[in-house]
């Protein structure tokens, strides 16, 4: 256990190392003057003379190397100050965001149970009926319609012409359905081809021919044995997707005006609020951690064998 | 033939398929070079929100200009850049896997490290923070994409000269005395072709809808470039009263996205590569 959370704990730190350089390379090198968006915020005429004496007072005018070392401490330190546009600190106000993301994450996780899994059953139990074909269908189009489309629709159907779901910030549980909805069904056709091929082959397993044989019902059959041995496959896509996720919420939350993590930092984005852009990347690099270690670890609980050859080995 | 029997049919059906849709776009781009009788930017206040016409077969936008000029040449951005993307992710990748691969020692173990950090990150996220430090833009959401693929690559590649580097034919290159070099290119090459054309069919329509949602959310193409998802994103306030402003550029990009991954199966089946090895 140990082992494996010292792992990810590495690729954690290797990917921030470089992703951080490459970009703070590019960054710097790039037009665009973060100064200068910051004194535009208010609004008023600068001066040279402004520009001049904040840049430096941001160490902007430091050398690179210099800088990029003082911006490592500062994030190690987790210390991001303020943001340039708000004034807030960042960490409290990326906090505050937290709530939401994961709100919209858990309920679109929901959606994607409740439409995956009758469905992706139902195909595996009758091959090459109806119902089949549909969750192919399904699939197929579900994996080429971009999730940012999907949710435009929506808010034109049920926000628009039919007006009986809000569209836009996030006001209690209902405010969350159109959101949730639009991101459960971007990411359902992966788990329902996946379901359905890891159920029919675990249903023409030895083991369920032996259940039938002893007289278990096939309803008890199906929940108790082929299910459960249907699921590590699609746990390991899950791990890997549930990251694609957290991302896949960023675009939604800015259509839908959802106040989460990432509307949030696309909106620094738009405006360079570096402070709040790192304070990101730090949060998304603590949840990475987090989703990948939870995976591999749920993944060594559900499948014994891998475990044993843990033991063997040590 | 090469084809499995029982497949054949499943192959013809589906190579038919393509075939239609690949005449399809070559039609649309011809009229495209053809045809073109619009300025895509050309903004003329006189047009304003047209239905659909044989002057303007998909309708005009809020600033006038022809939808279908705008959505035809987005096709460059959207699917071009993506190609371009992709292409460069292979042609970084693919090198780096067959070193990897056929060398292993210390040159394996930091590229694999390397990979490992980057594949444990979602495309998205990495895509979002790359363009959020660099600033957002077609180039570097670009670089982003190249940035995140290429590592996929690296990975599959350097998986599938492990495996085959085991077989007689290598050594049979080798015992003849054929240098490193010939090997990789001229022998072990070939073998990969397959397996790197299905993931990257696959990957090329999970690029399209990264660049046009990023650039729906403003950190990609920048108005007025007639990017897909950027045009979307331009014509948002009237959806209400012009629908189609909504309806075509989307289509255009399921279609596209479509095509790609129905490709991609197409050349699974075809090379007969395994699933795991695609996913």
């Amino acid at each position: 256990m140990i082992r494996i959370l010292s792992r990810r704990l590495f690729e954690v730190a290797i990917f921030l190392l470089l992703i951080t350089f490459a970009s703070f390379l590019f960054a710097r090198l790039a037009p665009g003057d973060p100064v200068l968006s910051m004194l535009r915020v208010d609004d008023v005429s600068v001066t040279n003379e402004q520009v001049e004496q904040l840049r430096e007072e941001m160490g902007f005018n430091d050398p690179l190397l210099v800088q990029y070392g003082l911006w490592l401490t500062d994030f190690v330190k987790m210390d991001f100050g303020n943001s340039y546009i708000t004034k807030q600190p960042v960490m409290e106000m990326l906090l505050s965001g937290l709530p939401a993301t994961l709100e919209l994450t858990a309920g679109a996780l929901l959606v994607m149970i409740l439409i995956a899994v009758p469905l992706g059953s139902f195909a595996a139990l009758y091959r090459g009926s109806w119902i089949d074909q549909i969750s192919r269908g399904v699939s197929l189009l579900g994996a080429a319609v971009p999730s940012f489309w999907l949710g435009l629709i929506l808010i034109d159907l049920f926000g628009v012409r039919l007006g009986i779901l809000p569209t836009m910030g996030r006001d209690g549980f209902i405010s969350a359905v159109l959101p949730s909805v639009t991101l459960g069904l971007a990411i359902t056709s992966i788990y329902v081809r996946l379901l359905r091929s890891s159920l029919i082959d675990s249903l023409s397993h030895e083991f369920v021919r032996a259940a039938r044989s002893r007289g278990i019902s096939e309803t008890r059959i199906f929940f108790s044995h082929a299910f459960r041995a249907s699921l590590p496959p699609v746990i390991t896509v899950f791990g890997v997707s549930l990251g694609s996720l957290i991302g896949g919420v960023v675009v939604i939350e800015v259509i839908f005006a959802y106040p989460g993590i990432g509307k949030m930092v696309v909106d620094a984005i738009r405006a360079r609020d570096y402070p709040v852009i790192q304070g990101y990347i730090l949060i998304m690099a603590i949840l990475v951690f987090l989703v990948n270690s939870t995976v591999d670890l749920s993944y060594r609980y559900l499948n014994p064998e891998l475990r044993l050859k843990e033991k063997r080995k040590s | 033939m090469e084809l499995v029997q029982p497949k054949s049919y499943k192959l013809r059906y589906k190579s038919l398929v393509l075939l239609f849709a690949l005449f399809l776009l070559l039609g649309i781009a011809a009229y495209t070079f053809l045809i073109l009788k619009y300025d895509p930017s050309l903004v003329n206040l006189n047009e304003r929100l047209l239905p659909m016409s044989w002057e303007h077969p998909l309708g005009t936008d809020h600033l006038g200009r022809d939808v279908l000029t705008r959505i035809l040449l987005g096709s460059q951005l959207t699917v071009g850049y993506g190609f371009l993307a992709l292409l460069a992710a292979v042609a970084i990748g693919v090198p780096f896997g067959v070193i990897s691969g056929f060398k292993g020692g210390i040159v394996d173990r930091v590229l694999m490290r390397i990979a490992d950090a980057f594949l444990s990150f979602p495309d998205t996220i990495v895509a979002i923070v790359l363009s959020g430090l660099m600033g957002p833009g077609i180039e570097n959401l670009l670089l982003a994409i190249i940035m995140v693929k290429w590592v996929n690559y690296a990975r599959l590649v350097r998986s599938t000269v492990l495996i085959e580097r085991q077989k007689d034919y290598i050594t049979m290159a080798k015992v003849n005395g054929l240098s490193e070099w010939r090997i990789m290119s001229k022998h072990l090459f070939p073998h990969l072709i397959g397996h790197v054309l299905v993931l990257a069919s696959l990957d090329l329509g999970k690029i399209i809808l990264l660049i046009s949602s990023l650039s729906y959310i403003g950190l990609g193409a920048q108005p007025p470039a007639p990017e897909w998802g950027a045009m979307l994103n331009d014509a948002r306030p009237y959806f209400q009263s012009v629908p189609s402003l909504m309806v075509f550029p989307g289509m255009a990009i399921v279609m596209v996205v479509l095509l790609s991954n129905l490709l991609g199966d197409y050349l699974r089946d075809k090379f007969d590569v395994k699933k795991e090895v695609a996913q």
